[in-house]
């Protein structure tokens, strides 16, 4: 028989018993249903959770240090490899070198300084950290009020929500909201802020002098003395006027390094500003120019999946790297679990359905036995019977799939809902916790009918084999 | 009363002398601890063209006969030779086939199914046969007209009387051109003129289309009228095997209630 005329004949007989049957599609919803409200269930909490991991930016970047700087010597898994004195700075050319192994989208230096910033007159001691353009991106600089740098050199920062608050003289009162950053921002966009320096100049040349990585630990150090010691450059005491573009509501506690800042420049400028960093001292013996040294690099790698690869390329290189790869593996090795539970939940449900299907289809044999033996004596082939109650349990599991995707969407957000109104009521932001992708709405439908198919696999062996004489019998 | 055994030899019947052909043609059932011997060691031959009558009392193993002739059943031994296929012989698939392009059946009880108009029962041997939709609608509707049924043909079953659902099912039984027409006591289920209507009919296939009718009755009058043959069977072995030369070659008179084609 043809498959069109297999399917009409299906769906005539599915109308003929519509009750038992539209009672057994029924049962495949409700399968259906909650084995796609358990799957966005875990889908959702995983995006949520990624969201939240990926906003942080600990699970696509890698941070790159010299193996020079042995605050960290003592690890483990620093041991191997290159003697620290042997090994290589982490200067700009690394920097590049590093930029262009495959699967790195970029690596930018990570300059941070603790310096003095005048606002109103009033000097304010605060840490300043360089972004790259591409933070722009990030998801935590999306509640920016006001705007992104303009451009990478230019003369403008961005500002931490609590040192806004500092700036304004204000603080934030315990027990009442937070002040909104729209408040703090409007008074203080556009305004200038004058930012209080160390340059480090290049002097001629850097005498060969080794010795003094150890002395240069302290990073609160004065400068002063080191930099007459290593007698490679001067430090100049330098202002530079920075206009207030934006004002950011960020957690600095959640934040990965750049970003646990309070005053944030343009990563070009910062770099063109040259401004004194602890390792200039510990390496003052060895940097041949003004090529900056850096005393850590962050690697931004295109997807979390080859932090692995990534980092094993820069520890070939000879310098350190970490990433947060393990706490993350761990992470999707635990949604892997969520998902397999809440899938054999689900499936519980499919599984009941499945015997709902086997029942129908039993019965509709019985019941239509005598029919059965009609087919079979005007001609009706093995095949054909078996592919027409194939056909009836297929059209069950599609019919049932879709109305059970629905079904499982519409729970899903009813909980969303119900979720997001108990958040609100506790002052948390509304979240999504409910994820019903494309590709799960086309899997449900086609599992249904798959599992459907397999359901009418007994019955329609079973009604094919039916003898017809006996069946013609049988009234 | 003698039993028309052929040799083997002459078995090859290309010249369409011969269109059935049974040997030792046995068929027993077990039930519980007894053995039914259903047919029990039937040999026979069947002309193409013949209308020949299947005669017994029941449990004489005529249903069981015409079943194997069918190929709706096995033979437990022995052999059934239509056309020159040995049925006991052809896979489940093979007999499906020859059921649906060289056998059409009626039944006592009609057999049509109840969910289906008329044009649909007509045509779903058709859709078996993988023919395409219009042709299976012109054809379908070509046939209930042969039976004078046109007008009915978007009735379900239930809507009809007796003789009309046995005229539809007469409509189905030709619809793929079968070589065979098998009836199982056609006129069982219907008053003697709705019968002799039926029956009229049946030897109109026989005489028009030249098809080979076998025909399973319990009633002597009505094989005498109209089967060329009248073959009796007892606990399943064959007892008479009768010519029947004064069958009426006109139609039956029948008492005239409109309708008619």
């Amino acid at each position: 028989m043809k498959l069109p005329d297999l399917t009409e004949l299906a769906l005539r007989n599915l109308r003929e018993s519509v009750l038992r049957n539209s009672l057994t599609t029924i049962g495949i919803s409700v399968g259906v249903a909650s084995l796609v409200a358990m799957l966005s269930l875990g889908i959702g909490l995983q995006q949520l959770a990624s969201r939240r991991l990926m906003k942080s930016g600990l699970f696509d970047t890698v941070v790159v240090t010299s193996r020079r700087d042995l605050r960290n010597f003592n690890r483990e898994e620093e041991r191997n490899g290159p003697a620290p004195g042997e090994s290589r700075i982490l200067d700009e050319p690394t920097r590049r070198e590093i930029e262009h192994l495959p699967n790195v989208l970029e690596a930018y230096p990570d300059i941070r300084f603790i310096t003095e910033l005048r606002y109103e007159d009033k000097p304010h001691l605060t840490m300043v950290a360089a972004l790259p353009p591409s933070a722009q991106t990030n998801d935590a600089f999306d509640a920016v009020q006001g705007h992104f740098f303009s451009s990478d050199v230019a003369p403008e920062a961005i500002l931490q929500k609590a040192f806004a608050e500092e700036l304004l003289g204000k603080t934030p009162k315990a027990g009442v909201d937070e002040t909104k950053v729209a408040e703090l921002a409007a008074p203080l966009l556009g305004k200038d802020l004058t930012m209080r320096y160390a340059q480090r100049e290049a002097a001629s040349t850097a005498p060969a002098q080794s010795g003094n990585e150890k002395s240069a630990n302290d990073k609160s150090a004065a400068p002063a003395d080191q930099s007459l010691a290593g007698a490679a450059y001067s430090v100049v005491s330098r202002e530079q006027k920075l206009k207030i573009v934006g004002v950011a509501d960020l957690d600095p506690e959640s934040m990965r390094g750049p970003t646990r800042a309070r005053v944030f420049l343009p990563l070009k400028l910062a770099e063109s500003l040259h401004v004194m960093q602890p390792t200039d001292l510990r390496e003052i013996s060895r940097a041949a120019s003004d090529q900056p040294v850096y005393s850590s690099v962050s690697v931004r790698v295109k997807s979390p999946s080859q932090i692995q690869t990534v980092e094993d390329a820069v520890k070939k290189m000879g310098f350190n790297a970490f990433s947060i790869l393990d706490a993350s593996k761990s992470i999707q090795q635990f949604f892997k679990v969520l998902d397999v539970f809440l899938g054999i939940f689900g499936s519980l449900a499919l599984a009941v359905a499945f015997i709902g299907i086997v029942n129908t289809l039993v019965m509709a044999i019985l019941e239509r036995r005598r029919e059965i033996g009609i087919m079979k004596a005007i001609g009706a082939s093995d095949g054909d019977v078996k592919r027409l109650f194939f056909a009836e349990a297929g059209a069950m599991g599609i019919l049932g799939g879709i109305v059970g995707v629905a079904l499982g969407w519409a729970i899903g957000q009813v909980i969303n809902l119900g979720t997001n109104i108990y958040l609100k009521s506790q002052s948390f932001p509304p979240e999504h916790f409910w994820s019903v992708p494309w590709w799960l709405v086309a899997f449900a439908v086609v599992f249904s009918f798959f599992v459907s198919l397999a359901a009418g696999l007994y019955p329609a062996g079973r009604a094919a084999r039916l003898d017809p004489v006996q069946a013609l019998r049988y009234e | 009363m003698s039993s028309t055994i052929r040799p083997p030899q002459s078995s090859a019947s290309t010249n369409s002398a011969s269109a059935i052909r049974a040997e030792q043609l046995c068929r027993h059932y077990r039930m519980g601890e007894t053995l039914i011997r259903a047919v029990d060691g039937v040999s026979l031959t069947m002309r193409a063209g013949e209308f020949v009558a299947l005669l017994g009392s029941s449990g004489s193993g005529k249903s069981s006969v015409l079943n194997l002739i069918a190929g709706l059943d096995r033979p437990t031994s022995g052999s059934v030779i239509v056309h020159d296929r040995d049925l006991a012989k052809l896979s489940r698939e093979e007999l499906a086939k020859y059921r649906l392009h060289t056998v059409g059946m009626v039944f006592q009880s009609f057999n049509l199914i109840a969910s289906m108009t008329l044009a649909e029962n007509v045509e779903l041997p058709m859709r078996f046969a993988e023919v395409d939709r219009e042709k299976r609608d012109y054809l379908a509707r070509e046939a209930l007209e042969r039976v004078g049924l046109q007008a009915r043909m978007n009735h379900r079953p239930s809507e009809l009387s007796g003789g009309e659902q046995q005229r539809a099912a007469l409509a189905r039984a030709l619809i793929n051109r079968p070589q065979l027409l098998l009836a199982d006591e056609p006129t069982g289920n219907l008053d003697s003129h709705t019968g002799t209507e039926i029956m009229n009919m049946v030897r109109e296939f026989n005489q028009q289309l030249g098809m080979t009718v076998v025909m399973v009755t319990h009633e002597r009058a009505l094989a005498e009228r109209y089967a060329q043959r009248l073959i009796f069977l007892a606990d399943g072995k064959l007892i008479g095997d009768e010519s029947n030369p004064g069958v009426a070659d006109k139609p039956e008179p029948v008492r005239t209630e409109g309708g008619q084609p």
